[in-house]
């Protein structure tokens, strides 16, 4: 074997790991690292222009591919830009392996230049990190790192990485296997429990499947609508959940929660079974906790058991992979339940309470996400940025396929969709990648459009520009008496903007125009910036008020 | 109610941040804590004493433990049969005129002088947590110079 130094080592673990993709930015104590990156032919490097860029496009890329999104660098202010995105990944289960340099063994702990406490740091908003203090233990922590980020409950992994460690040098030995006494997730569901959730099933008169992020991770979206199609189960999704299972799909009742759709919520609060997948009861889908589905009996599966009667106490959990489960459970029932009065009452609401907008001249964002989706044929895969434009792009596009849906959920982190939708690009490079944004939003990492550019990932933004920062805008309207404290924006022109970074600009103002502009953008190989100016005080709607039960939803238009 | 629970962890720097965050995270008091090395120098274990104000709250305490990578197991002794023991050091200024009160008070308590200078005493005990209180309660009638107490160690028998 080769002698190496620490650097040569972490980029050999990488291509041993399968990585194709780096999204960094260098610095001081990197140096060394980046030295190596130098002569790698076989692995792309991606410089973003942020750090938070960096690692919300290794995040969009593990999203888009199921592949671990791995990102890089430096100590310090390099390391504590890359945190709000390590923390976006960790809220959403999205496997990351994030590198930051550290300052020399000897000096941690000194204040030196640039250091920073990153395992301190991360240590709440990561699966688990490493500071690697020997580079005798750098090619085992790399494994383990990786073993743990893609395995169980997925999410993001930590290394910090001396830059005397990456200058040591040592024979490299590649650890053939990992094995870790104290981490053994648990694939298979219990079979006793299993066969109870079959039995509820069997006899449930109201039953709906309740779908979250964890079909996704699991890959388990075939085995889903195998499920729900042979036994005539509503299907509603999370957020995360979206493109699980076919959003045009009849048994689909679209995302539930403060801003799901009427019927997936009245439906949910009638049942008397609910079957939920990879969800976790979160408080923006459950609204009032003690008035949430009154009537039902609950079965949880979940892979991670701290999900499990967190929030909502489940009559069977049942506790491993997804895909797994769900074989089992579609073995194991013997006949399908009667819903056939049931789903003609979830007909009804959908007739009753349908999503809808004011139908009229003006350009109204629901309209643009209408016609992204009829042009693109719902194949695109959307990334959206943080508050309502992301709320109209969960209602207004119908996600027909999992890992096309990219956008942040648990930590609603403005700015994540433009670096996200460049790394869903370079995982997915067949596949047209829009991001869905909001004038506030966009800005947060506008500099990213120069990384789109640079590397010709032509990434279409559709900006929805209402001048305003638009939900906190809606809640002001709506909970502080139209008191608009700080909300309303003088915004840059975004379409020289576009052209100061190379891409393709484009403003439009009039509804007439949505489509051409559209098409217009599907047809330029670069990257395109849409300035939808749009209606300033449109909402989203429905809504359910924070604390509120699921029921007592405000409906604006509809 | 009082909980004591008994964490193995891979014994590796960085572990007790990883425990003790869970808990402060939540804003939940540590009663008392106490970590060491066992049969296996790789292992350690962590004694951690909590009072529940919600059994919920412990109950995803207890989960998230275990999900922590550096633990390998969790075991809440509460429902299980147990020995424990905690062993506190007592400092005291020695009074003539009360020192016979005193030493009778340790007798009985079955603790024992370790230490006696001609100012103070030093008193140990290692009993179960009810007994070190009551006898930290009756020491209080006299001058108590520092009190150092180890916090629970427990096995499950």
């Amino acid at each position: 074997m080769a002698t190496m130094n620490g650097a040569q080592i972490l980029i050999e673990c990488l291509r041993r790991e399968g990585v194709e993709v780096i999204f960094g930015y260098p610095g001081g104590q990197i140096l060394q690292t980046f030295d190596a990156l130098y002569d790698v032919k076989d692995i792309k490097f991606i410089l973003t222009r942020h750090e938070q860029g960096a690692a919300h496009a290794a995040d969009g890329y593990a999203r888009a591919t199921g592949k671990v999104g791995v990102c890089i660098s430096t100590s310090g202010p390099g390391a504590t830009n890359l945190v709000t995105g390590i923390a976006n990944a960790f809220m959403d289960s999205i496997p990351l392996v994030a590198i930051t340099g550290q300052v020399r063994t000897y000096l941690i702990g000194n204040d030196a230049f640039q250091e920073s406490d990153v395992t301190g740091i991360t240590r709440p908003i990561t699966k688990h990190n490493f500071l690697v203090k020997d580079i005798k233990d750098l090619a085992r922590t790399v494994r383990e790192a990786f073993y743990i980020a893609s395995t169980g409950r997925p999410g993001p992994v930590v290394i910090d990485f001396p830059s005397d460690v990456q200058n040591a040098k040592m024979e490299f030995e590649w650890p053939e296997s990992v094995f870790l006494r104290s981490y053994q997730p648990r694939f298979e569901g219990h079979p006793g429990q299993i066969k109870k959730a079959a039995r509820m099933i069997e006899k449930a008169s109201r039953p709906i499947l309740y779908i979250g992020g964890g079909i996704i991770s699991s890959n388990a979206s075939e085995e889903l609508k195998v499920l729900a199609e042979k036994n005539l189960l509503p299907v509603t999704t999370t957020f995360m959940g979206l493109g699980a299972f076919p959003g045009a799909h009849p048994l689909c009742l679209g995302m539930l929660g403060m801003h799901g759709t009427a019927y997936a919520n009245h439906a949910i609060m009638e049942s008397d079974l609910i079957i939920a997948i990879g969800a976790r009861f979160d408080d923006r889908v459950t609204g009032r906790i003690d008035a949430f589905a009154p009537h039902a009996r609950i079965v949880h599966i979940d892979i991670d058991p701290t999900s499990i009667s967190k929030n909502i106490r489940v009559d069977v959990p049942i506790v491993g992979d997804a895909k797994e489960i769900l074989r089992d459970l579609i073995g194991y029932i013997r006949k399908k339940p009667d819903t056939a009065a049931w789903r003609a009452q979830i007909d009804k609401w959908r007739k009753q309470f349908p999503l809808a907008y004011k139908q009229d001249d003006v350009l109204r964002p629901q309209f643009v996400i209408e016609k992204i989706q009829e042009l693109t044929k719902g194949d695109a895969i959307i990334a959206t940025e943080v508050g309502q434009n992301q709320m109209w792009a969960c209602l207004f596009y119908q996600h027909a396929h999992p890992r096309t849906w990219i956008s942040s959920g648990g930590l609603g982190t403005m700015g994540f969709g433009l670096p996200a939708a460049i790394g869903a690009q370079l995982g997915r490079p067949e596949k047209v990648v829009f991001d869905i944004a909001g004038d506030g939003s966009i800005q947060m990492n506008i500099q990213e459009l120069a990384t789109a550019v640079q590397n010709k990932l032509p990434v279409k933004i559709a900006i929805l520009n209402n001048g305003y920062l638009g939900m906190v805008r809606q809640w002001q309207e709506l909970f502080y008496n139209k008191r608009y404290s700080h909300t309303p924006m003088q915004n840059p022109d975004f379409v020289k903007l576009a052209e100061a970074y190379g891409a393709k600009g484009m403003r439009i103002t009039k509804k007439e125009d949505v489509v051409a502009a559209i098409k217009e953008a599907l047809a330029t190989p670069n990257v395109v910036v849409m300035d939808f100016v749009i209606e300033p005080e449109e909402n989203v709607f429905p809504m359910v008020p924070a604390g509120e039960a699921l029921n007592r939803m405000l409906g604006g238009m509809a | 109610m009082k909980h004591t629970i008994s964490v193995l962890v891979e014994n590796r720097f960085g572990v007790l941040a990883r425990v003790a965050g869970l808990f402060s995270a939540r804003g939940y008091n540590i009663d008392s804590l106490t970590v060491s090395e066992t049969q296996d120098a790789s292992v350690s274990r962590m004694t951690i004493v909590v009072n529940a104000e919600d059994e919920r709250i412990l109950e995803q305490i207890k989960k998230q433990l275990n999900k922590l990578i550096d633990v390998i197991t969790v075991t809440d002794f509460t429902k299980k049969a147990y020995v424990e023991r905690e062993l506190a050091f007592i400092k005291i200024l020695i009074d003539p005129k009360t020192l016979p009160q005193l030493r009778r008070i340790i007798k009985r308590a079955k603790a024992e002088v370790l230490v006696k200078k001609d100012d103070y005493l030093v008193v140990e005990v290692a009993a179960d947590a009810d007994h070190v209180r009551n006898l930290i309660g009756e020491l209080k009638a006299f001058k108590v110079l520092e009190l150092v107490r180890s916090g629970r160690v427990a096995v499950a028998i």
